[in-house]
C-alpha cells in the first residue's frame, strides 16, 4: 500500500455510500471486521456500554438487505446522504495495513428534513490480493452525546 | 384542584375505548398535562449510582420544571427546583457534575447548601430591615414536594399533598425488584451514559407502544424479518449456535399467537406490564458464572423464582418503562405536544458477570439507538401517526381491542397479551391525575 492508494480508498468508500452502491461497498469490508460508532467522546469500551453502532458484518448486512426492502416503510421515500472529505491524516503505513483519520461532513436527507453531521472517521485498513480491504472502522460524531432523530443511512 | 370545566372536558375526551385525538395534538391539553398530570403522580427522577459521591448532582424534569438531584453531605439524596431564588438564572446546567459543599449562583453569587438551604449572600448588609426573612427567597433552593429512593430508583411528586409513593406504584413494584434482585447483591448501578433519541410525536404515543403487541410482526417486518431472512438464508455449519443478536432481534418477529398467550397485567394507576408467562427475553442463552451466583446468594429455589420471571415491557405510570430481564430503563421525557425525548437507560447488575451488561449495552443499540434499525421502524409509525391525526375527518383514536363493559382499573388483571387494556388503564389514570389523583 502506499499514501496515494490509502488516500484513494477513503474517498471512494465515501463516494459508495454517496451513490448508494450499498453492496458493493459490503464488499469492502473483511468478514471479522467491526464498524463503531461511539456514543461518547472518547470512548474505549464498546462492549459494556452502549455506542450508537457497533456492527459486525452480519448487522451490516441486515443494515443494506434493510434497506431494500419492500416493507421498510422509514425509507419510503429513500434517504440520500453525502459526505464530504478532508484530505485523509494517515497515522500508520505499513506495506499491508495502514490506519487513517479523516474529518468528514456528512448530510443525510429525506423528506423535507436535513441533517448535518462533523464526523472523525478512523479506518483501519488492510492489502490482500483483491485490493485493499476495511479491518475496522471507528466514526466518532462531533456531537455524540446529542439527541439525534433517526440517523438511517452510513456516516 | 377538582376544576368541574376541567372535568367535563376531559370526559368528552377520553371514553371507554377511544381518545380524543386532541389528547396527542392539542396544546392546551399538552399545557394542562404539565401543570396537573406531571406534578400529582410520581415521576422518575434518576437512579442513585449517577451521584455516587457528597456534593454528585444530576440535572433532571419532570414535565416541563427543570430539577435537579444532588447527594448531600449527610449521604441522602435531595431533589430541588433547578431556579436560583433570587432572579431565576438555573443553578446547574451540566447533565451530571460535582458542586462540592455547596451550590454557588453564576448569577451573583448567592449559595446554598446541597440540601438547598440558603448558605450565603455577599454583602448581605444591603438586605438588613429589607424583610428578607418574610420571603420565599430566604429559604433557599426549593426541594419538590416529596421524593423516595426505592432501591436506587429516585422517585418525585412535585406536588406538596397527594398520594403517597406506596398506594401510587402498589404491587407494580414487583417489577422494579425483579429488575434489581436479578443482582446477587440485589444492587445496580448505571452502565455509562443513556442514549438519546428525539421524537416528534406526543410522549404518550410511545408509552402505548411499550405494551403494543399486535405491531412488531408488522412494523418491524423489516428489520426483525430480514434478519430472520438472512439468518435462514446463510451457510451455516451444523450446530452454529444462535449468535447473541440474532436471539435479541428474532423474536420481533413471533406470530400473534406468542403475544396472545404472553398475556398483559394491569394495576391500578395506570401501570402495567407485557410478558406475564413468558416473553421476547425467555430464551436468551445463560450466561456462564450468573445461575451459580444467583443460587448462593438467595438458594436455588429462590434463584429459580426470580430467574424465571420475564417481564417483557413493564410501563411505570406516566412516562417509564423497565425491562427487567435486561436491565434497562427508558424514560419518555415531555417536551411539546409534539416532541418527545428518549432516554434509553442500562444497569449492570453487581455481583453478576459483565457478560450481561454487555448483552444489555447490544440490546439497546440493537434496538433504541437513534442509528438503530428497529428504532427506525417505530419512529416512523408515530411520527406518521402524529401528522395523520391531523386529518379532520377522524377524531377518535381507537383503543378497545378486547374491551369488556365495566372494565375496573382498581384491581389488578391479568388478559390476552394482545388486549390494549394497559392502554385503557393509563388513560383512566390520565384522567384522575390531570384532576388531582382522587378516585
Ligand atoms: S440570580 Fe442567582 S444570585 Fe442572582
Ligand atoms: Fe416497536
Amino acid at each position: 500500500m502506499n499514501r496515494d492508494e490509502v488516500i484513494d480508498f477513503v474517498y471512494d468508500e465515501a463516494w459508495m455510500l454517496d451513490e448508494g452502491r450499498f453492496h458493493e461497498w459490503l464488499d469492502l469490508w473483511l468478514p471479522e471486521a467491526v464498524y463503531w460508532m461511539p456514543l461518547n467522546w472518547n470512548q474505549q469500551d464498546p462492549l459494556t456500554e452502549t455506542s450508537l453502532l457497533y456492527e459486525d458484518n452480519f448487522m451490516l448486512r441486515l443494515r443494506i438487505e434493510r434497506l431494500h426492502g419492500a416493507r421498510t416503510f422509514s425509507q419510503k421515500p429513500k434517504s440520500r446522504c453525502n459526505h464530504v472529505l478532508n484530505r485523509p491524516r494517515i497515522v500508520e503505513l505499513t506495506e499491508d495495513s495502514a490506519r487513517v483519520k479523516t474529518q468528514m461532513h456528512y448530510v443525510e436527507t429525506r423528506l423535507d428534513e436535513q441533517q448535518l453531521l462533523a464526523l472523525t472517521v478512523t479506518h483501519d485498513l488492510k492489502a490482500t490480493p483483491d485490493g485493499i480491504r476495511i479491518a475496522g472502522k471507528r466514526v466518532d460524531l462531533l456531537n455524540c452525546d446529542a439527541a439525534f432523530r433517526s440517523i438511517q443511512l452510513l456516516p | 384542584m377538582s376544576d368541574p370545566d376541567l372535568k367535563t372536558r376531559l370526559d368528552h375526551l377520553i371514553r371507554p375505548q377511544q381518545v380524543h385525538r386532541d389528547v396527542y395534538t392539542s396544546p392546551e391539553i399538552y399545557r394542562l398535562e404539565m401543570k396537573h398530570l406531571f406534578p400529582n403522580c410520581w415521576v422518575y427522577i434518576g437512579h442513585d449510582s449517577q451521584t455516587p459521591n457528597k456534593g454528585d448532582y444530576i440535572t433532571a424534569q419532570i414535565g416541563d420544571q427543570p430539577l435537579i438531584m444532588v447527594r448531600h453531605n449527610d449521604d441522602e439524596i435531595h431533589v430541588l427546583y433547578n431556579r436560583c431564588p433570587h432572579k431565576g438564572t438555573k443553578i446547574v446546567i451540566d447533565r451530571a457534575g460535582n458542586t462540592g459543599k455547596f451550590f454557588r449562583c453564576p448569577y451573583h453569587a448567592w449559595s446554598f447548601k446541597t440540601n438547598g438551604c440558603l448558605l450565603a449572600i455577599p454583602l448581605k448588609k444591603g438586605y438588613e430591615n429589607t424583610g428578607l426573612e418574610d420571603t420565599e427567597a430566604a429559604h433557599g433552593m426549593a426541594p419538590v414536594g416529596a421524593m423516595k429512593n426505592y432501591r436506587g430508583f429516585v422517585f418525585a411528586r412535585l406536588a406538596p399533598e397527594g398520594i403517597g409513593f406506596d398506594e401510587f406504584f402498589g404491587d407494580s413494584l414487583s417489577s422494579l425488584d425483579n429488575m434489581v434482585d436479578r443482582s446477587p447483591v440485589g444492587r445496580l448501578n448505571v452502565a455509562g451514559a443513556p442514549l438519546r433519541f428525539m421524537h416528534n410525536c406526543n410522549w404518550k404515543m410511545l408509552v402505548e407502544n411499550q405494551t403494543d403487541t399486535c405491531h412488531p410482526m408488522v412494523a418491524h417486518e423489516s428489520s426483525a424479518g430480514t434478519a430472520v431472512k438472512i439468518w435462514e438464508e446463510m451457510d451455516k455449519p451444523e450446530g452454529t449456535p444462535t449468535p447473541p443478536a440474532m436471539e435479541i432481534i428474532a423474536p420481533f418477529m413471533s406470530p400473534y399467537e406468542f403475544f396472545e398467550n404472553m398475556g398483559i397485567r394491569t394495576w391500578p394507576n395506570g401501570h402495567g406490564h407485557t410478558g406475564v408467562h413468558h416473553s421476547i427475553h425467555s430464551d436468551y442463552s445463560a450466561v456462564p458464572g450468573y445461575v451459580e451466583a444467583m443460587n448462593e446468594a438467595y438458594g436455588p429455589e429462590r434463584a429459580q423464582q426470580i430467574l424465571g420471571e420475564n417481564r417483557h415491557n413493564t410501563v411505570y405510570f406516566p412516562n417509564i418503562m423497565i425491562k427487567g430481564p435486561i436491565q434497562q430503563l427508558r424514560n419518555f421525557i415531555a417536551l411539546g405536544p409534539d416532541k418527545t425525548l428518549v432516554e434509553s437507560w442500562i444497569f449492570r447488575l453487581e455481583g453478576a458477570p459483565e457478560e450481561l451488561t454487555a448483552r444489555t449495552a447490544m440490546y439497546n443499540r440493537m434496538i433504541n439507538a437513534p442509528t438503530s434499525m428497529v428504532g427506525h421502524d417505530d419512529l416512523e409509525m408515530y411520527e406518521r401517526a402524529q401528522e395523520g391525526l391531523m386529518a379532520d375527518g377522524l377524531e377518535w383514536v381507537n383503543i378497545q381491542r378486547l374491551y369488556e363493559e365495566d372494565e375496573d382499573f382498581t384491581k389488578e388483571a391479568v388478559l390476552n397479551g394482545t388486549t390494549e387494556r394497559q392502554m385503557r388503564n393509563q388513560f383512566d389514570a390520565w384522567k384522575r391525575f390531570m384532576l388531582g389523583g382522587a378516585a
